[in-house]
């Protein structure tokens, strides 16, 4: 019995290290930020907000931020009109080859993101397409469609298809039962796959690192040139700002995604 | 991330509410979309690798002849093959204490897999950059423990690149792992129990082999996305730790030799779409075996 329980104590911090060292990584960005020292230096001394204003101050991170954030919401609005019709068409509607198409429709995740993001920047640069707010739209959609359909094909399979049916008996017209019967039913699902749509698109970086210009350049492409170049505690500021704001936004998701299952 | 198809996939049933014109129009937007801006471009970088003043496979000798370019495609196979067998073995244990906990203990742990998942890949390299250097904190902690006096030279190494990307894809192994033990009925090793079995031996003879589909998709996916991983190995890695993709990036932006680079991406596209073929094959199993039960 002793042995069995020496054994469960070591299983127990064999997972409580292993989940440290996994959580670390995300939570040392926060004292970093706020550290007063001018190179990377853990435990880091002292309090200061000023990389967060620097940031914030900074007009080529600001102008990368705000190009991620117009990206990343027409990415929002286009993946998820897109990938909401393709799953009414996958999941409701009458197609030859639809396991193919579905096969189709996800290989964006499964490719390697560095063929698609050099077949895209090849493509692209002789159409003047790279750094350029359609370039990065078309290449994003892509990506986050995707997941768009993941959710909202699992919602529509959730809700049941005779209540359209007896919208459209009723003498509803298919624009009509969609707005009136089926969205208020998968909406929950829907806006989970518009919020991976967006972190897709805000998070995405190896197709971004491709497809920016000197001009447009995603806040990820930034990232990536001062974490290789010039390493200041403006990462840290910037860093925290996106865990922050990413965690929120799963969270909110979760809470959807429940509320969808409940 | 869980792939399913439509369950009605080719049925005729009352969930068909749209005939074949409204579906064409509906999907019409996002096919358009996938051959524009997925399939033309791809199919261009594949088969510009096969053409140079005619059709020619010399791209494709080079990759594979050339040592610099085999060191990189061994190493590549190397390092994704490491990541995968560190994920399984911290991930394993990890997935397999989420399965037995109770609430509110599952949800802390589920938590700290999933908050690493949701944070940006950028924050993460740069966080083992701060964690990894010289002065850095694993160091600082080595030389405390007295296990070496000079602080080592970790970061830009094939360490830090395999412990950061394990580190990126532990979630993807433990999802698929925990998906599997949550579908093992409790029943089993409660019999295993009463017949007088050892808690090891039901483990080893009852719940890990029927966690095995999972596994199998978890290592799989694992495996792909490390032969494709691009950011973290080209921030944490050095010029001894290039891998596949990096390659691809430099033989593009910088070498300019763009059929070469064409070559190097079909083959890992090749891997990849055989690795994905396998992935969903045991998908398909996998759900086999939780229906038949």
């Amino acid at each position: 019995m002793r042995t069995s329980i020496a054994a469960k104590i070591l299983f127990a911090s064999f997972i409580a290290l292993a989940l440290f060292l996994m959580v670390l990584p995300t939570l040392i960005v926060f004292p970093m930020s706020v550290g007063t020292s001018n190179y990377l230096e853990f435990p880091p001394k002292g309090f200061t907000l000023d990389w967060f204003v620097a940031y914030f101050g900074d007009e080529e991170w600001m102008g990368a931020t705000w190009f991620s954030l117009k990206v990343a919401c027409a990415t929002t609005l286009a993946a998820t009109a897109i990938g909401t019709m393709a799953s009414i068409a996958l999941v409701r509607g009458r197609l030859p080859g639809k396991s193919l198409i579905y096969a189709l429709t996800l290989s964006p995740m499964i490719i390697p993101h560095i063929v698609i993001a050099v077949a895209l920047y090849l493509f692209f640069a002789p159409l003047r397409l790279t750094g350029n707010f359609y370039g990065f739209l078309i290449a994003h959609t892509l990506l986050a469609v995707p997941f768009v359909v993941l959710t909202v094909s699992a919602a529509l399979q959730r809700f049941d298809p005779m209540l359209e049916l007896a919208a459209q008996s009723c003498g509803a017209n298919s624009i009509q039962t969609f707005y009136h019967v089926m969205l208020p039913g998968i909406v929950p699902g829907v806006a989970a796959g518009a919020v991976f749509a967006f972190l897709t698109s805000f998070d995405e970086a190896t197709v971004a690192f491709f497809i920016s210009g000197l001009e447009g350049k995603t806040i990820t492409r930034k990232m990536f040139e001062d974490i290789d170049f010039n390493l200041t505690p403006i990462i840290a500021a910037v860093s925290t700002v996106i865990v922050g704001a990413s965690l929120l936004l799963m969270t909110a998701v979760h809470f959807l995604q429940n509320r969808q299952r409940g | 991330m869980s792939i399913k198809e439509p369950h009605n996939a080719g049925r005729s049933d009352s969930r068909i509410l749209y005939g074949a014109g409204m579906s064409w129009s509906l999907i019409l937007p996002w096919l358009g979309l996938l051959v524009v801006g997925f399939a033309y471009p791809v199919f261009k970088l594949l088969s510009g690798s096969f053409f140079d003043d005619g059709f020619t496979l010399v791209h494709y000798q080079r990759a594979v002849t050339e040592p610099l370019y085999t060191a990189v495609l061994l190493r590549t196979l190397r390092i994704a093959l490491i990541v995968t067998v560190c994920a399984l073995l911290v991930g394993y244990p990890i997935a397999y204490a989420i399965s037995k906990l109770v609430r509110p203990w599952s949800m802390v742990v589920a938590a700290c897999v999933l908050i690493p998942f949701w944070t940006s890949i950028l924050v993460r390299s740069y966080a083992w950059i701060v964690l990894l250097q010289r002065k850095g904190l694993i160091n600082t902690l080595l030389i405390d423990l007295g296990v070496t006096s000079e602080p080592l030279r970790l970061l830009y190494t094939e360490f830090a690149v395999i412990l950061a990307m394990t580190h990126v894809l532990l979630p993807f192994l433990i999802l698929p792992v925990y998906g599997a033990l949550k579908t093992i009925p409790a029943d089993l090793p409660m019999a295993a129990y009463n017949l007088g079995a050892t808690p090891i031996k039901v483990f080893w003879k009852v719940v890990f082999p029927l966690s095995l589909p999972g596994v199998f998709a978890g290592c799989l996916i694992t495996f792909i996305l490390a032969l494709g991983f691009y950011i973290t190995p080209a921030l944490v890695g050095g010029p001894n730790s290039l891998m596949m993709a990096t390659l691809i990036g430099q033989q593009t932006t910088q070498v300019l030799n763009w059929p070469f680079a064409g070559a190097l991406a079909t083959i890992l596209l090749i891997t990849t779409v055989v690795l994905a073929v396998m992935f969903r094959t045991l998908l398909a199993k996998n759900r086999g075996f939780s229906s038949g039960i």
